[in-house]
């Protein structure tokens, strides 16, 4: 029998994350049966394997990263409360949100926390700096292994299919760890301001302070 | 001794009730569906009952509150190099001419279309049943529906008396009725010399059984451009659903099917068919071998006395709502292509065999006990290969043109999905684009 999604999520949760998050009803209904119909262990908590699941997730070079944003420090299980915050990130910020009372507690998918989403995903030891070390190491992440290291993989996981994979790769781009080096170098230069050879998280939002955050991390629903 | 005095006449009349009341049924059933389905001919009982149905769901329909689930989000179609440039582009504290190699905002794209993914994507959705978007009155498709009202409990009630009572007996009994006369006749007739007798009775007993078995779950088909139909030395290629497909082609032409030998009864079944007619069965160790696979089908079709292949290139069933990737293997023989498109209407039953949740015996009696299964078969006009095309850009036509028939979306993810990890070399394909942002504009500014 399929599972009988909303009949488990109790209204007052659906309140209480609504205040949280600031998705509507309906959108934290359909949320909550996406949520379990990832959950295949059927036990209210979504793992790791289960958003590596998911086959365009996993193609995503930043897959990894995106999906340890939902787990917050040492936990290997998020519950549903849990992934609505991370998904909150992602609401598009409205109008009358803007002019809210000033006092009240930041909401989730203001400029300044989806840039924080976004800074998290390079600071890989969560120590609020992105170090020279982290951007090399997010770099790689997004461009790819080496020519040479993905051959000796491929070699060690199948040698039918070696071959035409070397053809594949030989069209391929390589980036050597000198240039990527060098980007990272360029890069640390140009945000760095109090001169300690990191990026944190104040000199990031000056970096970026001209780009239409609102948009480019705002993901819009149909209803 | 009283007692037993009691019971003999009541004893005598159960009997006598029994007898008449099983007489009546076989007779029935012999004369309203086994007889029509030996000609071919129908008495439009199918027909009327689909109506019936259609407007008791009409009546009970509008009491309900309902949520429909489509797609939830909105995802642009633009490409990784086109986004990228256009977060560059809104943030650049340079000029527009030198572009830069790297930007920290990059990062931005991958993030969006990550989370894109985790609310809503395009493939594990395919391997689950497609949700209503108003209830049919069976439980099993009752997924989020609210506000149960006292009338919809009570049609409830009464279907699943009728379903259960009436309708699964019934089926069942012209289930058995249906595979053992296959079994039987078929073992029969293959003890006639090769020749046009044999093929000629092979062919009317295939066409019979399986028509008892279209009776048996109540399938209400509809059979579209007949004059597609394939032909001898031909390939025909239909989208996958579930193994009533093969049902449902079978009982309106002749086949050669094309499969893994089985133990149990599927192998007796399977055994006892290809002796009637030459159909295509590989052992289990066999199947792992693709020349020999190949060779086994293009010897087949050479012969154009043999029937045509009957495949499923998905290779898995998938939930009617789109086509996934079709292997490439049947596209290669060089044949001609007869595709084939089956759309199920959901309103009536769901017939996609979800494999990991039902196994056979239990998904096939779901089918018996739903209201019945409707479905629109569309026979496209036959294609071939094209010069300078090759296998699989063939595959992809031919899936494009069936994904169109039947208002199914198309989609180039592999079904075997289902079960296995994608492979690596998609993510290397990402990664290639955005090192190619990067690089190029490297060489720009040495070129400068």
């Amino acid at each position: 029998m399929g599972s009988r999604a909303s009949t488990l999520l109790r209204e007052e949760e659906i309140e209480e994350i609504k205040k949280e998050t600031g998705f509507s009803h309906s959108q934290i209904t359909r949320l909550y049966s996406r949520f379990t119909s990832l959950d295949k262990g059927e036990n209210g908590t979504l793992s790791r394997e289960d958003f590596q699941r998911i086959p365009e997730l996993a193609i995503n070079p930043l897959g990894d990263r995106i999906i340890n944003a939902f787990f917050p420090e040492g936990e290997d299980q998020v519950n549903f409360r849990g992934f609505m915050r991370t998904l909150a990130h992602f609401r598009p910020i409205e109008d009358n949100e803007k002019n809210k009372d000033p006092t009240a507690s930041e909401p989730l998918n203001s400029r300044t926390n989806k840039l924080l989403f976004a800074f998290r995903l390079y600071d890989l030891d969560r120590d609020d700096k992105i170090s020279r070390d982290e951007l090399l190491q997010v770099l790689r992440m997004m461009v790819g292994l080496n020519m040479f290291v993905s051959q000796v993989l491929r070699m060690m996981v199948g040698l039918n299919m070696f071959v035409s994979q070397v053809l594949r790769m030989m069209v391929g781009v390589n980036i050597s760890d000198e240039q990527l080096g060098s980007i990272a170098d360029r890069t640390i230069q140009e945000a760095d301001q109090n001169g300690d050879n990191s990026i944190s998280f104040n000199e990031f939002i000056k970096v970026l302070e001209k780009v239409d955050v609102e948009q480019k991390m705002s993901i819009r629903f149909l209803h | 001794m009283v007692l037993f005095l009691d019971f003999n006449p009541f004893d005598n009349l159960l009997c006598i009730l029994l007898g008449i009341s099983f007489t009546v049924w076989f007779t029935l059933l012999l004369v309203f569906i086994i007889v029509p389905a030996i000609f071919g001919v129908s008495f439009g009982i199918r027909q009327l009952y689909m109506k019936t149905l259609l407007k008791i769901f009409e009546v009970s329909g509008n009491h309900w509150a309902f949520l429909s689930f489509l797609a939830i989000i909105a995802k642009e179609p633009t490409s990784l190099e086109e986004e990228i440039k256009e977060i560059r582009r809104s943030g650049s504290n340079r000029d527009l001419d030198s572009a830069s190699e790297f930007e920290m905002s990059d990062i931005f794209y991958f993030c969006r279309r990550g989370v894109e993914s985790i609310m809503d994507d395009e493939v594990t959705k395919r391997f689950s049943a497609e949700e209503l978007e108003s209830w049919n009155l069976l439980t099993r498709s009752n997924y989020n529906f609210q506000h149960i009202s006292l009338r919809l409990t009570v049609l409830w009630g009464l279907g699943v008396v009728i379903r259960y009572g009436f309708l699964l007996p019934l089926r069942v009994t012209l289930a058995f009725t249906g595979v053992g006369l296959l079994v039987v006749l078929t073992s029969i007739i293959g003890f006639l010399p090769n020749g046009r007798t044999k093929n000629f009775l092979s062919e009317k007993v295939h066409l019979m059984c399986y028509r008892i078995c279209v009776r048996a779950l109540t399938a209400i088909i509809t059979y579209h451009d007949s004059e597609n139909k394939p032909k001898n030395g031909g390939i025909c290629v239909a989208n996958h659903t579930s193994p009533i497909d093969v049902i449902i082609l079978a009982s309106d032409g002749c086949y050669a099917m094309v499969g893994q030998i089985h133990g149990g009864l599927m192998g007796v079944i399977q055994k006892s068919m290809v002796k009637a007619c030459p159909h295509i069965w590989f052992e289990r160790s066999e199947v792992k071998d693709r020349h020999l696979v190949a060779k086994r089908l293009s010897d087949h079709v050479e012969d154009k006395t043999k029937l045509p292949i009957l495949i499923f290139p998905e290779g898995t069933c998938i939930n009617n709502t789109s086509v996934m990737m079709f292997k490439k293997g049947s596209f290669e023989i060089g044949s001609t292509v007869y595709p084939v498109a089956i759309k199920y209407d959901p309103r009536f039953g769901d017939a996609f065999w979800n494999s990991s949740q039902f196994g056979m015996v239990s998904y096939l009696l779901r089918m018996m006990s739903s209201w019945a299964i409707v479905c629109s078969v569309w026979y496209l006009p036959p294609m071939s290969r094209e010069e300078g095309e090759d296998a699989v850009q063939f595959a992809n036509r031919v899936k494009a043109a069936i994904a169109r028939q039947g208002g199914l979306v198309d989609l180039l993810w592999d079904g075997g999905l289902k079960r296995g990890k994608v492979k690596d070399t998609f993510k290397e394909e990402q990664q290639k684009l955005y090192s190619k942002m990067l690089v190029g504009t490297q060489e720009d500014r040495s070129r400068s």
